[in-house]
């Protein structure tokens, strides 16, 4: 029981989400099977904050090494979520200007898009500004152009690199027009149009016949991993 | 020194050092200016609710550049409709401290880094589950359960839902309480339906979008002439159609010779063998690739923060010209005697 239910209720909404693919009369109940996707989606938001809360008011209750930042974080969503929906300091609507809560939710002046511009934007975009260093130290100690691919990989890396800058331009510009195919910028387009196509191609059809065949898989009931092992 | 205190020293001493110059520097920094827009609308009679046609009025703040401000003063030192903004200038020091807080790892791992990991992950998790509720529960699921209440307060505009609609809704609300019990100490199984649902959703989905938009049309966009005459003024130029039809060939092979890479189910000896080397070239080529652009979008962003401080923060740089350019040329004058 505890297996067949989920089961058979993946096989139904799968089968759907496919025949409205093919058949015009059933199209509406894809788009109806596609809204309470959203919603259900939209609700594991909530399953997200309550499990964050959870994890989050445990390590505050055994006061845990860190116990402080767990504090940070449950404040920091608390006001949040406050502003957020409470549409704190959003200017109104102009169409709709009676109407308390019809102001767009990212106005300017609001008290949500100030924490996006001023928290959010800032960690987030420094966290992965970082990478920079990280991946150029890593490249550092892990390339080694000791055989044919690795050398391959390395000399278009620094091709690319070059050719979308402008010393690129300015180390291969003395060329003369009969080799201009061979300067960096006429280089680097070159691998992306052929090579770096002809390959990315394959990952992409080798990717949609594996996502196809798993789905499938899981919609014949083959696969059913993911109800996990214990009953 | 310990090694945070030494971490912090360090920090502290960055910031300290930057905030030197600037103050040597003299001009301002770290300053937001916003701009009052005064709003109208008229808001018709409604007879449910016996309210007569008023007027309401109220006041906007947009947040402009610097220039506008000075410029604003320059003309009328009194004037009131360009100041100071507390708000954006209070989230311009927050956005320069996390800034710092997040670079500051580059060294070690250390509170203030923590401080800022806390933030964002109490700040994203709400974020999106504030995105959620606006953009999909409140038109969906509210609008065809208690559409009178959204009609009245969020969106008038929202048309009355179906009987299909509210029954689907109600399933929708049914599914989502019970993804919900997983939550509870107890009947957690029971929130698996509700996940049924989603997999089955995504895996019928799936199919559909990844073999309609990746496996037809990429297998459709292989199908090249391998001889691909190019002509300029209606006569064939035989060099550009060589590289076109090189061009061509080559990403046929390519996508041939990497596909017969990934297939597995025969022994990679012989011209089998051969054709899955060649296709490992076309894959090496292409992580490079990836490689590159990747370093290239990560060293913008790096750039991009780095204006931030410099630009935004400190004003030591201009590059778009929000300040005056007076401001800019002391800055570029005082960096270059320093």
């Amino acid at each position: 029981m505890r297996r067949m239910v989920p089961m058979w209720i993946a096989i139904i909404a799968g089968f759907a989400m496919l025949l409205s693919a093919f058949f015009p009369m059933t199209e509406s109940l894809g788009e109806t099977f596609g809204d309470v996707f959203n919603v259900v989606a939209a609700i594991a938001f909530i399953l997200g904050a309550g499990s964050l809360a959870k994890v989050n008011l445990a390590k505050v209750s055994r006061r845990d090494p860190g116990w402080g930042f767990a504090v940070v974080t449950l404040i920091c969503f608390t006001i949040t979520i406050v502003v957020g929906l409470g549409k704190f300091g959003v200017p109104q609507n102009p169409q709709f200007a009676a109407l308390p809560w019809s102001g767009e939710k990212e106005a300017e002046g609001g008290a949500f898009a100030w924490i996006y511009a001023y928290a959010l934007v800032p960690i987030t975009a420094t966290m992965f500004a970082l990478l920079a260093f990280y991946v150029a130290s890593a490249a550092f100690r892990a390339f080694r152009a000791k055989n044919l691919e690795a050398i391959l990989l390395l000399s278009t890396a620094f091709i690319i690199l070059l050719g979308r800058t402008f010393a690129g331009v300015v180390l291969t510009g003395w060329l003369p027009d009969w080799a201009s195919g061979l300067r960096l910028e006429n280089l680097s387009v070159y691998i992306m149009q052929v090579f770096n196509t002809a390959g990315n191609r394959a990952i992409i059809i080798g990717i949609a016949l594996g996502v196809s065949a798993t789905s499938l898989r899981i919609l014949l009931g083959i696969d059913r991993s993911w109800m996990g092992s214990g009953d | 020194m310990s090694g945070p205190t030494r971490t912090w020293a360090i920090i502290i001493a960055v910031i300290i050092v930057l905030l030197g110059v600037r103050m040597s520097i003299g001009g301002g920094m770290g300053r937001a200016y916003s701009q009052r827009l005064e709003q109208k609308a008229e808001v018709p009679a409604n007879s449910q609710t016996n309210t007569p046609a008023r007027t309401i009025t109220w006041t906007e703040w947009h947040a402009v550049q610097p220039k506008i401000y000075f410029a604003a003063q320059r003309a009328d030192p009194q004037q009131t409709q360009v100041a100071f903004s507390w708000s954006d200038t209070i989230g311009l020091w927050i956005g320069a401290f996390f800034t710092l807080a997040v670079f500051s790892f580059l060294y070690r791992d250390n509170a203030g880094y923590r401080l800022a990991e806390a933030v964002i992950i109490g700040v994203s998790a709400a974020y999106w589950g504030v995105i959620g509720f606006w953009d999909t529960l409140m038109p969906k699921l509210f609008g065809a359960l208690v559409p009178s209440f959204v009609q009245a307060h969020v969106m008038p505009s929202l048309p009355n839902p179906s009987t299909a609609t509210v029954i689907a809704m109600t399933f929708a609300l049914v599914l989502g309480v019970l993804l919900l019990m997983r939550l509870a100490p107890k009947g957690g199984w029971i929130s698996l339906w509700p996940m049924a649902f989603i997999i089955g959703v995504t895996a019928g989905l799936k199919i559909v979008s990844h073999i309609e938009g990746d496996l037809v049309a990429q297998t459709v966009a292989t199908f090249k002439p391998l001889i691909s005459p190019q002509r300029i003024e209606g006569v064939v130029e035989i060099w550009p159609t060589v590289w076109a039809s090189l061009a061509n060939t080559l990403v046929v092979v390519g996508v041939l010779c990497c596909l017969t890479y990934f297939f597995f189910s025969v022994d990679h000896k012989g011209v089998v063998g051969r054709a899955a080397r060649t296709g490992i070239m076309y894959l090496m080529i292409t992580f490079g690739a990836a490689f590159g652009f990747t370093v290239m979008g990560r060293v913008a962003l790096l750039a991009a923060r780095i204006e931030f401080l410099f630009d935004d923060w400190l004003w030591l740089i201009d590059p778009a010209g929000k300040r005056t350019i007076e401001v800019a040329a002391s800055a570029v004058s005082m960096l270059c005697w320093w």
